[in-house]
């Protein structure tokens, strides 16, 4: 059986700042990667991607053009711009740290059981 | 994008919004359909999978930023179909609120250029104004500042090194020019006033220094006015000779037009150096002298005081017999606007209580309002708004409803305010800066905004406050009770606010009466006084000025319809006036503890022409002149303060040589008979006289002027005229006469300031007559106001008991009884306003006896006159919803519940 989470607060923009990363995406194919990537486990309402994507592009940490899919249809396209590229980093590196802390402080505690 | 493009292209924005979410789903369909889904399955499967897209878009709608202004926008329009769809309540309001804002506007207009606007000067925060100051006070009328001696400001302005200093004195005079002859106001100048206010002229030069001294070549500058008068303006002014006095100036420059030297206009500018007069070179003599300064770069205030002091200690160790503890001080330099300071602030303050009860009145409109609209609020929190949302709304609302009746008021004001201050009794100071400008607008729309939240706060307050439930299920009728509390207050600060206003008016009206019932101690009635040049040319020997005064009197005495001439320095009631040390015996006390007497010079048919009651002794004749015993004739006050119970015939003032008439210089102090006692005259005006400091008056005789003095005397000189016919239609014969009179060149003799004795005594209390008038308007306006919003809350409470007085005649209430209960509720909150009114009143009335002579405090019967007035206004104003009530049927009462 797969579980499913809700997600924590603030790690949508997180994910979503690493997908668009890989290159110019639109938002269907950014909540398509986001099932796959994450197995069905990560699993979000479809619809409320976009106020996100809206926030950061407001917030200017991406940036939209409109072009054509493959299948000549015209979508909007995401890219990271460089405050996108910066923000993507420091918030990797402090998720590294705050999951390493968890995970350690959690090995410990079943330590201190034993 | 920034966020105003965000705003300005939410159309495209919004269709860009569309499309991404359609693109969306119809993307995830075909996917699903690629895997074998049927179209439909797959298009309600991605549907699902997406979630509410309207719910969607609203959210990506916040995550612009933008949101508060859209929604600020989206009420604004709101607002205005709302006020569309009920012309009627927002013709009303708009009416009211427009005439709040619009008085208070005029009103503020006129505070702001009179007493708020900085003078017209560069840089005027860095002007002072300096005067002399003693240790001892020197009179109790001007306490111990003094004006300038000549000789002191020439050591200041050399010893000062934070100030940079500039004189003026007072200098009127006959200004003659191709055979005419005009009466101008001027001022001797020291040469670099205008540089120190930073007003460049606007022809020819300022004075150069080395004109500035005696002996220089006279020159003079001209104000625009002049130029314009006796010069039609032309360019070929400058370098002209203007006669001043008689004796020739060559015009070097022209001031800009309207320049005031700090609120005087003034016609002619002369150097202040050359002044021949034996006070300039005095040490111990203040002959006017005005001192302005400004502070060098980098100086302050403070250092600057310190400085005046070092220099007065330095003079006072110099010239101790004239500067002995004597000292100068620096004040800030602002405008001099006399007791229209308080008129204005009264007035403003009048008119901002007017302005409320239209607050309040649109407050109860719009709560009477909101609670009709209880249930599409319900309705609309129930849909999912919250409460801080429908309070924007609601406030959103007022203040639109504030800031169109403010437009509308500015626009009521730019049209009143020149009538308004063309209406100003006297002449208002500084009225030439009174105008509309940045600040007053700035001012409108704070006001326009602040009783929009005035009035919209207890409704917008109100609305989410209910029971959700309850309103959506019974509709606004039945919980309307709950605002009953709050539109009674409404109704008892209107009647308060009104209560204020009428005493206030009822108080002054009051003291208008008492004081024109006043009598003058004199018959104002065909008497005509005017200043009087003399030719420049008499002026000269003294033997020539008595012979050209008695000629003048001959004259006019011939004019038909002429009844008796006499001259006089000081008229009643007209600026001006000489008070004058006395004592009762020859060891007179030091000028500080001596009483003080107002001295008037006149001629022996003074006290006929002015219609003076003689109460015991006899008045001047002919035998009273120069050489003869010096005669004097005191009023009744006078006679009580100096003589008491006593018979003051025969009796002898004595007078101090430093002021007395008699004599000049150091000849020892004068003594003069008691020779008749006259009826004291309200020399200071109807209202102020009472309260004046100085009261005592005594008459001297112009003949016995000592020479020396007759040359400045004969400058004060004024002629009354007691007239058989209308005072005025005297004035044309008695120009074509004095004009004949003899003198030197015919024509340089000029009467200015014509006045009638009856518009002195008028305009003595014009003030109190304006303030009168005013606040009638205002408080009518209240009135009005108070009775509109009565009408209104009770037409509307009244309506929310229908189905109550329904029960109530089913069950067997009469007419009567309804209307009773109507009236009664109304009567309630008359009473309590009226209570919390009169509390107001009271206060307001003694502010009115302090800011405003001749007001009597506020007397039992003031109220007794007013408050009856509202309380049946106002029940006239309950009648009619009464009567509505008590005419109800009460099937169809019933039938609505």
């Amino acid at each position: 059986m797969v579980v499913k989470f809700d997600l924590p607060q603030g790690t949508l923009d997180l994910l979503i700042l690493k997908i668009v990363a890989l290159g110019p995406v639109h938002g269907y194919a950014i909540a398509q990667r986001l099932q796959q990537v994450s197995r069905d486990v990560v699993q979000v309402p479809q619809g409320s991607l976009y106020p996100a994507l809206h926030r950061l592009e407001n917030r200017g940490l991406l940036a939209a053009d409109w072009k054509q899919t493959e299948t000549g249809r015209e979508a909007k396209f995401y890219r990271l711009t460089r405050q996108g590229r910066a923000q993507l980093e420091t918030e990797a590196a402090s998720w590294q740290q705050l999951t390493e802390a968890v995970s350690l402080i959690l090995g410990m505690a079943e330590g201190g059981a034993r | 994008m920034t966020w105003w493009q965000r705003l300005w292209r939410r159309k495209q924005m919004e269709e860009q919004l569309d499309k991404e979410l359609r693109f969306h789903i119809d993307q995830h369909t075909s996917d699903l359909m690629a895997r074998g889904h049927a179209p439909a399955e797959a298009r309600r499967l991605a549907m699902l999978a997406f979630g509410g897209p309207e719910q969607v878009k609203e959210e990506c709608r916040d995550a612009r930023g933008t949101r508060w202004l859209e929604d600020l926008w989206q009420d604004f329009r709101y607002a205005l179909r709302t006020l569309r769809q009920k012309p009627g309540f927002a013709a009303v309001a708009l009416l009211t609120l427009a005439l709040g804002t619009g008085a208070t506007t005029v009103m503020f207009t006129v505070v702001n250029g009179v007493l708020l606007k900085p003078l017209p000067y560069a840089q005027p925060h860095r002007l002072v104004t300096l005067q002399e100051q003693t240790e001892h006070v020197s009179s109790p009328i001007f306490g111990n500042l003094w004006a300038f001696a000549y000789p002191n400001f020439l050591d200041c302005q050399r010893a000062s090194r934070s100030l940079d200093m500039a004189a003026y004195r007072f200098n009127g005079g006959l200004v003659s020019e191709n055979g005419k002859a005009e009466y101008v106001d001027g001022f001797e100048i020291s040469s670099n006033l205008f540089s120190l206010l930073g007003i460049p002229l606007s022809q020819g030069r300022a004075f150069l220094p080395e004109e500035d001294r005696r002996g220089a070549a006279p020159a003079i500058i001209i104000s625009y006015g002049l130029w314009q008068r006796f010069y039609a303006g032309s360019p070929g002014a400058l370098g002209k000779t203007l006669v001043l006095d008689g004796k020739p100036y060559t015009i070097v420059g022209i001031t800009p037009a309207r320049f005031r030297l700090i609120g005087d206009e003034g016609d002619v500018f002369a150097p202040l150096g050359q002044d021949p007069s034996p006070n300039m070179q005095n040490r111990d003599r203040h002959p006017g002298i005005q001192v302005l300064a400004r502070l060098r770069p980098g100086a302050n205030l403070a250092e600057a005081r310190t400085d005046l002091a070092l220099i007065g200690r330095h003079l006072a160790a110099q010239y101790p017999e004239s500067n002995k503890e004597r000292t100068f001080i620096a004040q800030p330099l602002r405008p001099d606007v006399g007791d229209v300071q308080s008129t204005l602030w009264l007035l403003l303050g009048a008119v901002s209580l007017v302005l409320l009860i239209a607050c309040v009145n649109v407050a109860s409109l719009l709560l009477a309002r909101a609670v009709s609209r209880e249930r599409e609020l319900a309705m609309r929190m129930a849909l999912g708004a919250s409460r801080g949302r429908l309070a924007r709304q609601c406030l959103t609302e007022s203040a639109v409803l504030g800031l169109a009746g403010g437009l509308l008021g500015v626009w009521l004001a730019a049209l009143g305010i020149r009538p308004f201050v063309a209406f100003w009794p006297g002449s208002l100071p500084r009225a030439e800066e009174v105008g509309l400008d940045a600040h007053v607008l700035l001012f409108a729309i704070g006001v326009s905004l602040l009783s929009g939240l005035l009035f919209g706060l207890a409704p917008a307050l109100r609305a989410p406050a209910r029971g959700l439930e309850q309103a959506l299920r019974l509709g606004a009728r039945t919980v309307a009770g709950s605002s009953r509390r709050l539109h009674s207050g409404f109704v008892i600060s209107e009647i308060a606010l009104a209560v204020v206003l009428l005493v206030s008016a009822g108080i002054l009206g009051r003291a208008l009466l008492r004081l024109s019932a006043l009598d003058p101690g004199f018959d104002y009635h065909n008497v005509l006084v005017s200043r009087m040049a003399l030719s420049p040319d008499v002026l000269r020997n003294p033997a020539q000025i008595r012979a050209a005064w008695q000629d003048v009197l001959d004259h006019a005495r011939r004019i038909p319809g002429v009844q008796s001439v006499a001259t006089v320095d000081t008229v009643p009631m007209r600026e001006g006036n000489n008070q004058v040390g006395y004592w009762t015996s020859s060891a007179i006390p030091p000028t500080n503890d001596q009483p003080q007497a107002l001295a008037n010079s006149v001629s022996p048919d003074y006290f006929q022409v002015m219609g003076i009651p003689l109460l015991a002794g006899r008045v001047f004749d002919d035998h009273d002149r120069l050489g003869n015993e010096h005669v004097v004739v005191i009023d009744d006050v006078l006679a009580q303060r100096a003589f008491g119970g006593q018979d003051p015939i025969g009796k002898y003032l004595w007078l101090p040589e430093q002021s007395s008439p008699f004599s000049s210089g150091p000849t020892g102090d004068d003594s003069a008979r008691v020779v008749g006692v006259v009826r004291h005259v309200r020399q200071w005006g109807l209202a102020s006289d009472d309260q004046a400091k100085v009261r005592a008056q005594f008459y001297y005789p112009f003949a016995q002027v000592p020479d020396p003095l007759m040359r400045r005397w004969s400058e004060l000189m004024s002629i009354a005229v007691r007239t058989r016919i209308a005072p005025l239609n005297v004035l044309d014969p008695l120009r074509r006469e004095l004009r004949r009179a003899t003198g030197g060149a015919p024509g340089d003799q000029a009467l200015y300031e014509v006045r009638t004795m009856e518009q002195l005594v008028s305009a003595s209390i014009a003030r109190q007559r304006f303030l009168l008038l005013l606040f009638g308007i205002f408080a009518g306006l209240a009135l009005l106001l108070a009775c509109v919003g009565i009408y209104g809350v009770l037409a509307y409470l009244t309506s929310q008991r229908v189905p109550e007085f329904g029960v109530r005649m089913a069950l067997g209430a009469a007419a009567r009884d309804v209307m009773w209960m109507v009236l009664r509720q109304s009567l309630g909150m008359i009473l309590a306003g009226v209570g919390v009114g009169i509390a107001g009143a009271w206060a307001a009335g003694r502010l009115l006896t302090h800011l405003v002579d001749g007001v009597p405090s506020a007397g039992p019967l003031t109220f007794a006159i007013m408050v009856p007035v509202l309380v049946v206004a106002a029940l006239f104003a309950s009648f009619l919803p009464a009567r509505r009530a008590s005419r109800i049927d009460p099937m169809s009462a019933l039938r609505q519940e």
